[in-house]
């Protein structure tokens, strides 16, 4: 193996080395479990910047291993992996300073943390795998790593969140890998080719690629929360939020969202997906999920839970952005894949820090919270704005992508569906913003934690302004050289145009 | 040097060794721990030893003390019987350690001589060429392994022992008349011999349906497992281990060979369509009861009647594609030996260091042995087939067998089994993470004992990542494709 | 030929005498008897079938094997009765206990 292939590998061994060696230490060792981390975190930054550096340049960092007679493990630095590796790696580095902070003097540490770094580990895998049998590996074992962080608390409720993220998400993964083995035996390979790779089957396979693309998507379906295959995701907020955070923005839903886009471009093919008649009713799945998603969140007092549906509705925009099958509806829908990663951990952040620093958990306690904590709930604000699509913040580019690339193929009732959502999105943000701005607070906190003059601890006030910001950036920006914007339009361009 | 190591007859040291260590740790308890532990450790060396040839050489043959068949008894090995040696000789060395820790000085002086034996023994059955010495080494099998099973004494350990011993006197009785009946018709009990002579006459059938009956009896096979749950959960752990890794898998080997070269050229697709259904009934019942278990041996125990199931799945596979069904019932056999192994001896440390094996009373003992919880956690990604582990390829293989064969009701089946092996495994994961109503006392467990179950389950996971290695050696003298034994 | 048949017709039938006492008894030593009431079946056609040669010499290896099968079975006999006592000595009878239904 020459150097250049060494680097994808080193990409993953950065967190699982650091995963590793953390679960060693004891528990006192506070120290040098934060360097550990923040080490791993910006080598791993460092490894993903000079792959980016290389795919810029049309260079693609590839690393294979032989797990079968015929079939290999394959990790590629291609321009849709590096778009999520990337999105991953800054926003890991972000939730290890945010968790460090919030989980200061709470036991098992040590132990959080690892399972923290094989969680990112197993994303970023998800996002460099070459191949579906990678991508399959990798999925599964992140739903291994995260277990353990649902049931971090040890509770009674935590075993049972778990137990239930475990049946929806192993039942998920089931079907994908009998959607994949069954692939295998029709095509003889599983590499993702852009504009896929099942050319080879005639019309006499029809039904069994609708079957197959059924079983891919269902499975893949479960961790990105499409309606029905939700339900695990609200319960799922019984963890600690940066762990919410992660899931949420980073890890568990995006990878779903992320292998649907995989299937849909580069193993099937948009064309014949559209051919097949598969892009029609995903489109439709997903639009069901932005309505239901968006009318459930209305009726949730509990913050986290209501952006937990919040995501349910926001992630399938990427989903719907992929099944309308046109090059500009999926620019809108793979930048939605950043965008929403920067808002919605934003707005986890921020509900992390009502809960840790004010004790406050629902929607009814927040009122004047605004005045107490005004850099939380600026950086909320600007979280929400981009959810409902206001510019300059980055959800806006995402929308008018999305609408813009509907009416191009034609499908105009997207227009409507967005609007609608946007809608539902300002009647649940907008009364959170009033009840935190304009409003008088209460007397009394429900459990005040004591940061002297400042707003909150440092590490907790940190990253959702720098997410925010980000948020900010990726809109205002977007026509820069190195924005999501132009690093999707060029993924598109591979899918549709190039031969 | 390189000349005189290559000439070395490592078959003869895997079954000579043993053997005389355990007289020796018989004769002589004091050295028992230590001449046990260096016999295990001897043995993985003879094994990789006994590869190396073979890498070179092809198929391993040896006639004992010069006399060939079919007077003499000859060893025979090919990559099938090198698969299942390596396997007898990995859990074997993780069980000594482990013992070395477990026992108390009064078993230890029990335990070694008949582990010993056992290991001798199931090294002889490995490489026995025919079908009578296949008989012989499986009675003394099953005569060390319920002197074992009844090691500790208890009520519940006596009773299953006893009801094991008829269960496997009864089945090697069923095997022998098999013999018998074989012997009668073509004068011979060398398989290679049996395998030119062999023919479809009602002898042949009679002689198939016995041995089928009493091998698939003592491999405890849905729905003759009755004996299995009660002495696998009450032996002491690591003899759980031995028996539901290797023992079992002794008599599925012979069952694997006798097909392969007698009875599965004669076309006998009802019996590999019988034994495919029985299987699925094993996995889906297996699974059941392990769900239903609250007491963790006996999970453990039922999971194995599961997990043989799907070893059994391959017989109906193996009409259409020899080659693809059985590597995938090697591959299962290997890691669910490894990781089996590796859970019964996590049994044992949570025994011993709770003094129960309640489940519902864990009690966040991921906090106090995380290394055993880990061991448990990566033996059950084995167990589920989830990647990567050696679990995973050999569900891979079957599944994919299965689909190019059309065979929905296994897919089915298999993905089921799956879903409720990864239901029973997080039962205990989950409840290790909890807290738990009533704290209890506890003793430490040996570093040992948590070691040798997490190095098992390691090897599990690894097994997945080394196909491309383990295949090929599988495949030395085509075991597998154009008819077995060879002359 | 012919009494050589009619042994090994009586050593199936002990077989199954045997096996059939062995499903139905209870008893413990009445089991291990049904046992060896079936090894020595089989043995019986082991030997009845050694005389198939027509020669006025059996065929030896048979009888090595039934020589070998006595061994194990004597030995596996031993360890049964040991057991026996054993199990009665905890349970205060000779007979299985039931299966305990978890």
């Amino acid at each position: 193996m020459n150097w250049d292939e060494w680097v994808p590998l080193l990409v993953i061994a950065s967190s699982l080395l650091t995963g590793l060696f953390i679960f060693g230490l004891a528990e006192e060792k506070v120290r040098l479990r934060t360097v550990l981390n923040l080490l791993g975190a910006v080598t791993k930054l460092g490894l993903v910047g000079w792959m980016f550096w290389g795919g810029y340049h049309g260079h693609y960092f590839e690393t294979r291993l032989p797990l079968l007679p015929d079939l290999d493990l394959v990790l590629r630095a291609g321009p849709l992996a590096l778009l999520f590796v990337a999105l991953s790696s800054v926003l890991w580095l972000l939730t290890t300073i945010y968790a460090i902070g919030y989980l200061e003097g709470s036991p098992h540490r040590s132990r959080f943390f690892g399972f923290f770094s094989l969680c990112v580990t197993a994303t970023v895998g998800v996002a460099l795998a070459g191949n579906l049998i990678t991508f399959l590996l990798f999925y599964e074992l992140l739903t291994l790593s995260t277990y353990p962080l649902i049931v971090h608390r040890g509770t009674e409720e935590a075993r049972r969140a778990g137990q239930s993220y475990l049946i929806y998400t192993l039942c998920g993964g089931s079907l994908l890998l009998l959607g994949t083995v069954w692939l295998y035996t029709l095509t003889g390979t599983l590499e993702f080719t852009p504009q896929g790779f099942i050319h080879g089957l005639g019309e006499e396979h029809h039904v069994a690629l609708v079957a197959i693309f059924i079983l891919l998507i269902a499975g893949l379906g479960v961790k990105a929360a499409l309606v029905p295959l939700h339900g695990w995701l609200p319960q799922a907020m019984v963890a600690p939020a940066p762990v919410s955070a992660l899931l949420h923005a980073v890890a568990v839903v995006k990878a779903g969202a992320f292998g649907i886009v995989r299937v849909v471009y580069d193993v099937f093919g948009v064309e014949r997906a559209a051919v097949l008649g598969l892009t029609g009713p995903l489109a439709a799945v997903a639009t069901v999920s932005i309505i239901y998603g968006s009318l459930r969140a209305l009726f949730q007092d509990d913050l986290k839970r209501r952006l937990a549906f919040s995501t349910v509705s926001q992630v399938s925009y990427i989903v719907l952005g992929v099944a309308i099958a046109g090059p500009i509806a999926t620019v809108g829908g793979l930048v939605h894949l950043v965008h929403q990663g920067l808002m919605k951990i934003t707005l986890f952040f921020c509900a992390g820090n009502l809960a840790e620093t004010l004790g406050v958990h629902k929607i009814s306690e927040m009122d004047g919270v605004g005045r107490r904590m005004p850099w939380t709930m600026a950086a909320f604000t600007v979280g929400s704005f981009g959810m409902i699509g206001a510019p300059p913040v980055a959800g806006f580019i995402s929308k008018w992508y999305l609408g813009l690339g509907a009416l191009e193929a034609g499908q105009g009732w997207v227009i409507l569906v967005l609007a609608g959502s946007s809608l539902l999105n300002a009647a649940y943000f907008l009364p959170i913003l009033h009840r935190a701005w304009f409003r008088p607070p209460p007397d009394a906190w429900p459990h005040e934690h004591d940061f002297g003059d400042k707003e909150t601890a440092w590490a907790l006030l940190l990253p959702p302004v720098i997410t925010a910001l980000l948020a900010v950036g990726a809109g205002l920006l977007a026509t820069a050289a190195f924005s999501p914007l132009e690093w999707a339009q060029l993924i598109a361009r591979r899918e549709f145009y190039q031969p | 040097m390189g000349d005189a190591l290559f000439n070395i007859p490592w078959a003869v040291i895997l079954i000579l060794l043993p053997l005389v260590g355990g007289m020796t740790c018989f004769l002589w308890p004091k050295v028992a721990k230590t001449l046990g532990l260096f016999t295990s450790s001897v043995i993985v060396l003879s094994v990789v030893g006994l590869a190396w040839k073979m890498i070179g050489n092809g198929i391993y043959r040896h006639a004992v003390g010069g006399w060939s068949s079919p007077l003499g008894i000859e060893l025979y090995a090919d990559g099938l019987s090198l698969l299942m040696l390596a396997m007898a000789a990995l859990v074997g060395l993780a069980i000594s350690l482990y013992s070395t820790a477990y026992f108390e000085q009064s078993l230890s002086l029990r335990f070694w001589p008949l582990w010993l034996f056992l290991l001798a023994a199931l090294n002889a059955l490995f490489l026995s060429a025919d079908i009578f010495n296949l008989y012989v080494t499986l009675e003394l099998i099953g005569l060390a392994a319920v002197a074992l099973t009844a090691l500790s004494g208890g009520r519940d350990a006596l009773s299953g022992a006893m009801r094991y011993l008829l269960a496997t006197l009864l089945g090697s009785l069923a095997y022998l008349f098999g013999v018998v009946l074989l012997y009668h018709g073509f004068g011979s009990v060398d398989i290679a011999i049996l395998a030119q002579r062999v023919e479809a006459t009602p002898i042949v059938w009679a002689a198939l349906g016995l041995m089928s009956a009493g091998l698939v009896l003592k491999t405890a096979l849905f729905p003759l497992h009755f004996w299995l749950p009660p002495a696998h959960a009450s032996a002491p752990a690591p003899v759980s281990a031995v028996l539901s890794a290797l023992v079992v898998k002794a008599s599925f080997y012979i069952l694997l060979r006798l097909w392969l070269d007698i009875f599965g050229p004669l076309g006998a697709e009802g019996v590999a369509d019988l034994l495919g259904l029985l299987g699925a009934a094993a996995v889906l019942w297996g699974s059941l009861q392990a769900l239903r278990q609250t007491r963790l041996k006996l999970l453990i125990a039922y999971s194995t009647v599961a997990q043989i199931g799907y070893l059994f799945l391959a017989f109906p596979l193996a009409v259409g594609d020899g080659v693809a069904a059985w590597s995938a019932a090697a591959y299962l056999a290997l890691s669910h030996a490894l990781a089996k192994a590796a859970m019964f001896l996590v049994a044992g440390n949570l025994l011993r260091f709770g003094g129960h094996d309640r489940i519902a009373d864990l009690d966040r003992v991921v906090e106090r042995l995380p290394i055993t919880v880990t061991a448990f956690a990566l033996a059950g990604v084995s167990i589920m087939g989830l990647p990567p582990s050696g679990g995973f390829i050999g569900k891979w293989l079957l599944l994919e067998a299965a689909l190019v064969q059309g065979r929905w009701d296994l897919v089915v089946v298999m993905m089921v089994g799956g879903l409720m092996a990864a239901g029973y495994i997080f039962k205990v994961l989950g409840y290790a993470f909890t807290q738990a109503d009533a704290p209890h006392e506890s003793r430490p467990v040996p570093l040992s004992m948590e070691w040798a179950a997490l190095l098992l389950a390691i090897a599990a996971i690894l097994v997945g990542l080394m196909a491309t290695e383990i295949l090929p050696l599988v495949g030395i003298g085509d075991p597998f494709g154009t008819g077995g034994v060879k002359p | 030929m012919n009494a050589a048949f009619l042994y090994a017709l009586v050593g199936v039938g002990l077989f199954c005498i045997g096996l059939y006492a062995l499903i139905v008894h209870a008893h413990l030593l009445r089991k291990i008897l049904a046992l060896n009431i079936m090894g020595s079946g089989v043995f019986l056609v082991l030997v009845a079938l050694a005389k198939r040669t027509g020669n006025a010499i059996p065929d030896p290896v048979p009888h090595a094997m039934v020589i070998t099968g006595i061994v194990v079975a004597v030995s596996a006999t031993a360890l049964a009765l040991f057991l026996m006592l054993k199990v009665a000595a905890e349970t205060g009878r000779a007979e299985l206990p039931e299966e305990r239904g978890e």
